[in-house]
């Protein structure tokens, strides 16, 4: 197999013809084959949604969990496997709606994965109703007087809750995608990339429209720079800067106190505790009548 | 037969829970069995809360519903517990009214200028009226303090000393002699465990291998991540979790990458988790969760103790895929059916509930013997093959697939929440692999079934009338059929440590049957009914919050 098919996966595609999820596809595989990974070294974490199939539609190990709680099986997952790169990819009403309560607590946590957010601020396969990021005032097949409810500020709340990475890409633009993946995958801690993904079917606005509105991030900017980096993230409806936003030096990552005591062996692997050391725990039960001898561990 | 009750009753933050523990490790230290419960309210300081003990020559595993000891440490414990007196029975209260009436309070700060010694003081005084030797008391609170400083010890110990003269010094006293009396023979040759079922639990499931919880702090459940993470040699990952359905989600991602995991939950709690669990079903990932029940519905009644989510256990989850339900009848029991959970979650790759209640959870149980069997070293996941191709659901025989985990070869591991073909992937192959894989799951349930034991039974030989349970009212009805049997009753019983799947079997007919249970409604009794079809002549239940005695099934039947 050439390298070019390693990550290529012969189950057939669902989205819709001409979805800028293929370009959100396109990128994360040449990200993972730029970073030399095997198919059975990465993990990759959905949620349900359209979004939520696109690790069926990468040839890796994959855990197409329940919506809104692909966070929380990714944990479970990088910590009794730390060894595994493992990567959620999920839409913006799975991981800021339903799921959003885990985010803001992965944050805190600083997991080592990263989160992947097609951001087509829509329910496409639930057929048009608003999400968590739909603009104010957007009339949607459901919020038909418009959605009344001011969008999430999800990458400023990352930045505010202590995230670690924080960046944004565009669907249509694969090469500057595949290299902000590259960098949130190997930083170390949580990723959140925001990726805006115009929705063909269900979005208000051709993707022309969100392309004249991409701007890169202006080359002075200081991503270890917080309030700089907040200003940055806070959203503006006209405008979406693109590129890594916010990053930290590395801090300590979810985890790491056990991994210092028990190593980085995959949990499953792990020498099991001697019978021992649970008969000598429940001895500590034991009352005796008289002083206790020692060594009397009945 | 020796078998009394001393009641310790108090405001929340008073010492209550301390005092019954130090009183009942002094018992224990002289050679007597104690059954040791707990009742408290949902509070951490004021209202009325007791520890029970109940001591007899014998362990048993119920509680009695009497005082012939009561020690009340306020005026409003006092009115609150009178009630409990048995006849004959000695109250001693530290205010208000009673046949001994001892300010451990003001002694700890006129005589020692310490009120936090009003506890050693009260200890002196019950180990005192109990005929029990002031030094038996002595070595539990040198244990129990020996990390303190000498000082500490030192004035503990004469407290307790203060406190055992007083009763000594009574005089004329017409209970003198009717409690010390029995327990005056210390039984040099008895040693016991002291322990409850969720002190057990932990234990057995770092035996059998656990490495992961995930869980949110719920009464009566939090015990369970408590000890797991406060003993870091344990290596077990324990995580706090931001609500009960990502510490489901957290054990399930952990568990289809290779850990042995559980979560650790209470009505409300595996209400959110019911998701999970059907994700658990659909993706054939074994997980045991710990289900502690206490009365509800919503919030109800969070201290105290029921047997209300047998259905909802049975039940939860959309859709339909096999699971198994373990209900543990004692501390013991749950160290064993703690093992059987990881085993069978892991052969079958099913979720596994275990059942438990704030009675067994908060009881401490008295074993002579506690004797522990070793986790079976059961092989977990298939063996990596050389080329062909890995099909995480291949379709087998018994239902149940050969397993990897993911990074453990070359092989993919692929998991969906979505029906899925042999390889994992979403499908909406109606004809092929939809009907084989609802066969798959099914295969799996019928295998659990025809794997399903036999209830346990107790002298049924020749009984007229069965007494049926399942989990924590074992105790108490082994208690009353032998008291029943000693009044010429043909009665015996039969306990289902298994509730879900229940074994197929017909039941001998013509035979009156009553099940015991604590809830309203009769959960087990309408299972029963739907799966045996046997007619069930009477419900004895309890719905107060509080644990189903002997008492309460030999009046029932006696009625």
């Amino acid at each position: 197999m050439s390298e070019r098919d390693l990550f290529q996966s012969d189950v057939e595609n669902q989205w819709c013809p001409g979805c800028p999820n293929y370009g959100i596809l396109e990128a994360l595989k040449r990200a993972l084959q730029g970073l030399g990974r095997a198919p059975h070294e990465v993990c990759l974490v959905s949620g349900i949604g359209q979004a939520a199939k696109l690790p069926h539609y990468l040839r890796c190990n994959l855990f197409n969990g329940l919506h809104g709680r692909a966070i929380p099986a990714a944990i479970g997952i990088h910590v009794a496997n730390p060894k595994l790169m493992t990567i959620v990819t999920s839409g913006d009403g799975d991981l800021y709606g339903e799921g959003g309560n885990h985010l803001l607590h992965a944050f805190r946590r600083n997991p080592d994965i990263t989160v992947v957010v097609h951001d087509n601020r829509i329910y496409a396969l639930t057929k048009g109703q608003a999400s968590p990021t739909t603009p104010l005032g957007e009339p949607t097949r459901l919020q038909v007087r418009g959605v009344a409810s001011r969008p999430a500020q999800m990458l400023a709340t990352a930045i505010v809750q202590g995230c670690t990475f924080v960046a944004r890409g565009y669907a249509g633009r694969i090469d500057h995608l595949a290299d902000v993946l590259t960098h949130a995958i190997s930083h170390r801690g949580l990723s959140l990339v925001d990726v805006i993904q115009p929705c063909l079917t269900w979005g208000r606005h051709p993707t022309r429209w969100y392309e004249e509105r991409l701007e890169p991030i202006p080359s002075d900017h200081d991503p270890s720079d917080r309030v700089a980096s907040l200003a940055l993230a806070m959203d503006a409806p006209a405008r979406f800067p693109i590129g890594i936003i916010y990053q930290t030096k590395p801090i300590p990552t979810f985890g790491e106190t056990y991994r210092r005591w028990n190593g980085d062996v995959p949990l499953a692997e792990m020498e099991p505790i001697p019978h021992s050391e649970i008969t000598r725990r429940l001895a500590r039960f034991r009352i005796h009548v008289g002083r206790k001898e020692k060594g009397d561990l009945t | 037969m020796l078998d009394f009750s001393v009641v310790i009753g108090g405001a929340a933050g008073e010492g209550v829970q301390t005092l019954g523990e130090i009183l009942a490790r002094t018992v224990l230290g002289h050679g007597y069995p104690v059954f040791a419960t707990q009742e408290y309210e949902s509070r951490i300081r004021g209202g009325v809360n007791s520890v029970r003990l109940r001591v007899t020559d014998v362990p048993v595993e119920a509680p009695r519903h009497r005082a012939d000891v009561l020690l009340t440490l306020n005026e409003a414990a006092r009115d609150h517990y009178v009630p409990l007196l048995a006849e004959s029975a000695v109250l001693v209260t530290a205010a208000g009214e009673g046949d001994l009436v001892l300010p451990f309070g003001r002694i700890a700060r006129e005589e020692f200028d310490n009120p936090l010694l009003a506890n050693s003081i009260a200890a002196g005084a019950l180990v005192a009226l109990l005929g029990i030797p002031l030094d038996t008391l002595s070595r539990v609170l040198r244990e129990r303090f020996s990390e303190k400083d000498p000082g500490i010890v030192e004035a503990n110990l004469r407290a307790a000393g203060a406190g055992f003269s007083l009763i000594e010094q009574v005089e004329n006293a017409p209970w003198r002699g009717r409690i010390s009396a029995q327990l005056a023979i210390p039984r040099q040759d008895r040693a016991h465990t002291f322990i409850t079922a969720h002190e057990a639990i932990p234990l057995a499931a770092v035996a059998a291998g656990c490495r992961f919880i995930a869980a949110y702090p719920m009464s009566p459940s939090t015990g369970i991540i408590t000890t797991l993470a406060i003993d870091a040699t344990l290596g077990v990952f324990a995580e706090q979790a931001e609500d009960e359905i990502a510490a489901i989600n957290m054990a399930l991602g952990a568990s289809y990458a290779g850990a042995r995991a559980m979560t650790a939950t209470s009505g409300g709690g595996f209400a959110l988790m019911t998701e999970g669990l059907s994700l658990a079903g659909m993706t054939e990932t074994p997980i045991v969760i710990l289900l502690a029940q206490r009365p509800g519905p919503a919030t109800g009644l969070p201290t105290r103790t029921a047997q209300e989510d047998l259905l909802f256990a049975i039940h939860a989850g959309h859709g339909e895929f096999p699971r198994l339900v373990l209900a543990p009848s004692d501390p013991l029991d749950a160290f064993q059916q703690t093992l059987r959970a990881f085993d069978l979650a892991d052969t079958f790759q099913i979720p596994v509930l275990l059942l438990t209640d704030q009675f067994l959870a908060d009881s401490r149980f008295s074993y002579e013997r506690f004797d522990v069997r070793a986790a079976r070293g059961s092989e977990r996941f298939a063996r990596p093959g050389g080329g062909e191709a890995y099909a995480r659901y291949r379709f087998t025989e018994r239902g149940v697939s050969p397993r990897l985990y993911p990074g453990q070869s070359p092989h993919l591991v692929c998991a969906d929440s979505d029906e899925h073909d042999e390889t994992g992937h979403i499908t909406e192959d109606l004809v092929g692999t939809r009907p084989k894989m609802v066969a798959k799951r099914a295969r799996k349930r019928q295998a659990l079934q025809a794997a399903a034991p036999a209830p346990e039974v107790f002298r049924l030989d020749d009984a007229d009338t069965v007494v049926v349970g399942w989990g924590s009212t074992r105790g108490a009805i082994r208690e009353a059929i032998v008291q029943l049997r000693e009044a010429g009753a043909r009665v015996g019983a039969m306990h289902f440590h298994e509730v879900w799947p229940l074994p197929q079997r017909s039941f001998r007919r013509g035979k009156r049957v009553i099940v015991v249970e604590g809830n309203d409604t009769g959960q087990f009794a309408t299972l029963l009914r739907g799966t045996w079809g046997i007619g069930i002549d009477n419900v004895i239940s309890r719905s107060d919050g509080l644990p189903i005695e002997a008492e309460d099934i030999r009046r029932a039947i006696d009625e």
